[in-house]
C-alpha cells in the first residue's frame, strides 16, 4: 500500500493547478480518493468529519445490493435451463447466468462513468460517485435478455438528462436508474415487457419445452391466469416468491437477497426505516383495499402476496430509500413512502398495460417529494410560531 | 355519482392537461418559480375552469348546437351557430376572468401582485379554452358531469403546476449548466415529470 501512496504522492503535483495535467485534475482526484481516504482539513469553522463521505456510502449500497446480484445471476441460469429441460450442476448454472448478466454491468458501467469523467473534466467538478450505485441498479432492473446497446443508450440518457443536465449527482429530480428503466420501458416496449424477455434464450425459441411460459407472475395474473404456471405447468409456490425462483428482472426477483441487503443498508444507517416500513405499509393496505373488491385475477392476489412479487420489495429497499431523490424531511418520508407503496400496488392492478407499477410509482413520488417537504417544513414554521405567540 | 368520481380523476390523472396535452404552458413557466404563488394561480385557473366549463356548457347545449334553440321555438330546430362556439367560449372566459381579477385584487393584494400580468392572461390562457373545447368534443351528457370535468382539469393543472414549483425551489441552487438555466431546465424537468404521470396511461376506469 505505501508504495502505492508514495506514486500517487510522486504524481500528484503534476495535476494539481499550474501542473502538466491541470485539466484533468476531477479524475486524478476521483482515483486518489477512491483508493484513500482523504486527508482534507477544513480551513474555516468547525465541522464534525467522519470517514463515512459519499464514496464510502455508495461503496455499502453497492455491497448491499451483492446478494440480489448472485442470485440474479444464478436465476437466470435456473430459469434457462428449466425452459430447455435440463439438469446442471450448480456452477454450471451459476456460470451461465455471469456470462450473461456481467457484459451488462460492463457496459452499464464503462458508459456511465465515461460519461461522468467528461463531464468532470468540461465543467470542473469533481467526479462523483453517485454512479457506482446508479450503474449497478441499472443492471439489476433490466430483463437478461435486453441487447447491450440498450442498456448504453438508456444510460446516457439517465446520466445526461436525469443528472448531469441539473448539475450532478445529488441535484437530480428523478432516480437515475429508474429514468433509464423507464426510458427502455417507454422506447422498446416490445423488450421490456411479454412473455419471451424475462428468461434468457426464450426469444430465439431453441430447444423449449412446449408448453412453458416465461411470463413474470403479475403478467400471467395480468392475462387473467390465477394459479400462476410456470412453464412444466405446477404453480409457483409462496416459497419460490419469496426464494425469487420466478421470473423477472435480473435483480429484482429474491425477496430473500433483497432482505439481505435492506438489513445491510439499515444496520449501517444508510436507508432509511421510515421509507422501507412505510413503502411495504403503504402496500399491504392498497392491496388489502383492493381484495375487498377483487373481481379479477390482479384484484385477488393476497395482500402480502403483492410485497414479495415482482419489483415491490427491490424498489422499497433500493430505489424508493435513494436520500437524493425521497423527501428530505423526517415526516415527509412517511408520506413518501406510503404514497409509493399505495400507488405502485394501485397501478400495478388497474393499469393493465404496467404491470411493473412500482417503478412508475416512485417516479412519480421523486417528482412531488419537494412538494412534500416544501409542505412539511412550512407547517413546522407554523407551529413553531404558534408556539411562540403563546409564550410571550 | 360514481361516474362524476370517475371523470374528475381521468381528468387530473390521467388526461391532465399539462402532461397529457401540454396547455397553459406559457404561464406553466413563467409563474412556477415560487410554490405560493403557484398555489395562487393554480387555484385561480380551477376557479376559471370549474366555473367556464358548465356554463359554456349550458351555452353551447341550449345555443349553439345544431337544433339546440329548438327550446325557443319549433321554427328553430334547424338553426346551426356552431360556428359561433370559439367567440362565445372566450366572450365568457374573458369575463369570468375579469371577475377572478376583481375578486383577488380586493382580497389578496399581494398575491395581485405577485400574478402581475398572468392573472388577466389567464383569459388566453389555452387550458381553459382548451377545457371549454373538450367539453365540446366528448359531449359530456349532464352539467354535473362537465362541472366535474373543469373541476378535475383545473385540478390536474394545479397539481402540476404546484409540483415544478416546488421542484424549482429546490433546485435554485442547483449548478445547472449556464445554456439551460431558467426555461431549460425547466422544459426538460416537465419531460421528466410527463414520463412520470405516464404511469397513469392506460387506467381504464
Amino acid at each position: 500500500m505505501s508504495g502505492l501512496r508514495k506514486f500517487i504522492d510522486r504524481i500528484k503535483p503534476q495535476f494539481e493547478k499550474g501542473g502538466r495535467f491541470e485539466k484533468l485534475h476531477s479524475s486524478f482526484d476521483a482515483f486518489e480518493t477512491f483508493l484513500f481516504v482523504p486527508d482534507k482539513v477544513t480551513t474555516k469553522g468547525a465541522h464534525i468529519r467522519d470517514s463515512i463521505d459519499m464514496k464510502r456510502t455508495m461503496a455499502i449500497v453497492v455491497l448491499a445490493m451483492v446478494p440480489a446480484l448472485l442470485f440474479g445471476m444464478w436465476n437466470v441460469g435456473y430459469q434457462h435451463f428449466l425452459a430447455i429441460g435440463e439438469d446442471k450442476l450448480f456452477w454450471e448454472v451459476f456460470a451461465f447466468g455471469f456470462l450473461k448478466v456481467f457484459p451488462i454491468i460492463v457496459v452499464s458501467y464503462v458508459t456511465g462513468l465515461g460519461i461522468e469523467f467528461i463531464f468532470a473534466q468540461i465543467r470542473g467538478h469533481d467526479v462523483n460517485e453517485g454512479f457506482l450505485v446508479t450503474g449497478m441498479l441499472i443492471p439489476l432492473i433490466v430483463p437478461v435478455d435486453v441487447p447491450l446497446w440498450m442498456v448504453a443508450l438508456a444510460t446516457v440518457f439517465a446520466v445526461i438528462i436525469g443528472k448531469e443536465v441539473f448539475g450532478g449527482t445529488g441535484m437530480n429530480i428523478l432516480n437515475p436508474a429508474l429514468t433509464a428503466r423507464a426510458f427502455l420501458f417507454f422506447a422498446y416496449p416490445s423488450e421490456m415487457s411479454g412473455n419471451l424477455v424475462w428468461i434468457s434464450g426464450l426469444n430465439k425459441g431453441e430447444g423449449i419445452l412446449d408448453g412453458f411460459s416465461g411470463e413474470t407472475i403479475l403478467g400471467q395474473a395480468a392475462a387473467g391466469n390465477s394459479t400462476f404456471l410456470n412453464g412444466l405447468h405446477n404453480p409457483y409456490s409462496t416459497w419460490d416468491m419469496f426464494l425469487g425462483k420466478i421470473p423477472g428482472s435480473i435483480g429484482e426477483t429474491s425477496t430473500l437477497a433483497i432482505l439481505i441487503g435492506a438489513f445491510i443498508l439499515l444496520y449501517t444507517g444508510i436507508g432509511s426505516w421510515k421509507i422501507i416500513t412505510s413503502v411495504f405499509a403503504g402496500g399491504l393496505v392498497m392491496g388489502l383495499i383492493l381484495n375487498l373488491f377483487a373481481v379479477n385475477t390482479l384484484m385477488e392476489i393476497p395482500a402480502w402476496e403483492h410485497l414479495i412479487i415482482g419489483g415491490f420489495a427491490f424498489g422499497a429497499v433500493f430505489m424508493a430509500t435513494d436520500p437524493v431523490t425521497a423527501t428530505q424531511t423526517e415526516k415527509g418520508k412517511f408520506i413518501y413512502g406510503f404514497l409509493i407503496g399505495f400507488l405502485a400496488i394501485l397501478i400495478r392492478v388497474l393499469n393493465p398495460a404496467y404491470p411493473e407499477g412500482v417503478m412508475l410509482a416512485i417516479l412519480l413520488m421523486n417528482v412531488f417529494s419537494p412538494l412534500i417537504d416544501h409542505y412539511v417544513v412550512e407547517a413546522n414554521i407554523k407551529k413553531r410560531l404558534k408556539r411562540a405567540r403563546v409564550s410571550s | 355519482m360514481e361516474n362524476l368520481v370517475n371523470i374528475f380523476v381521468k381528468s387530473v390523472f390521467i388526461d391532465n392537461m399539462i402532461f397529457a396535452y401540454f396547455l397553459g404552458m406559457c404561464s406553466y413557466l413563467a409563474v412556477s418559480k415560487t410554490v405560493k404563488t403557484s398555489v395562487g394561480l393554480g387555484v385561480a385557473v380551477t376557479f376559471v375552469l370549474g366555473i367556464t366549463v358548465p356554463i359554456n356548457y349550458l351555452i353551447e347545449n341550449y345555443v349553439l348546437k345544431s337544433g339546440a334553440l329548438a327550446w325557443l321555438s319549433p321554427g328553430l330546430a334547424d338553426v346551426d351557430l356552431s360556428f359561433l362556439s370559439f367567440i362565445m367560449f372566450i366572450a365568457v372566459i374573458a369575463s369570468i376572468v375579469q371577475l377572478v381579477e376583481m375578486i383577488i385584487e380586493k382580497f389578496s393584494p399581494a398575491l395581485y401582485n405577485s400574478l402581475g400580468i398572468f392573472l388577466p392572461l389567464i383569459a388566453v390562457n389555452c387550458a381553459i379554452l382548451g377545457g371549454a373545447l373538450f367539453m365540446q368534443e366528448r359531449e359530456y351528457a349532464t352539467i354535473a358531469e362537465a362541472t366535474s370535468f373543469g373541476l378535475g382539469s383545473g385540478f390536474g393543472w394545479f397539481l402540476a403546476i404546484v409540483g415544478i414549483a416546488a421542484i424549482r425551489e429546490k433546485i435554485r441552487y442547483s449548478n445547472v449548466p449556464a445554456p439551460l438555466k431558467g426555461l431549460g431546465i425547466t422544459f426538460i424537468i416537465t419531460g421528466l415529470m410527463g414520463i412520470a404521470f405516464m404511469s397513469f396511461m392506460g387506467i381504464k376506469l
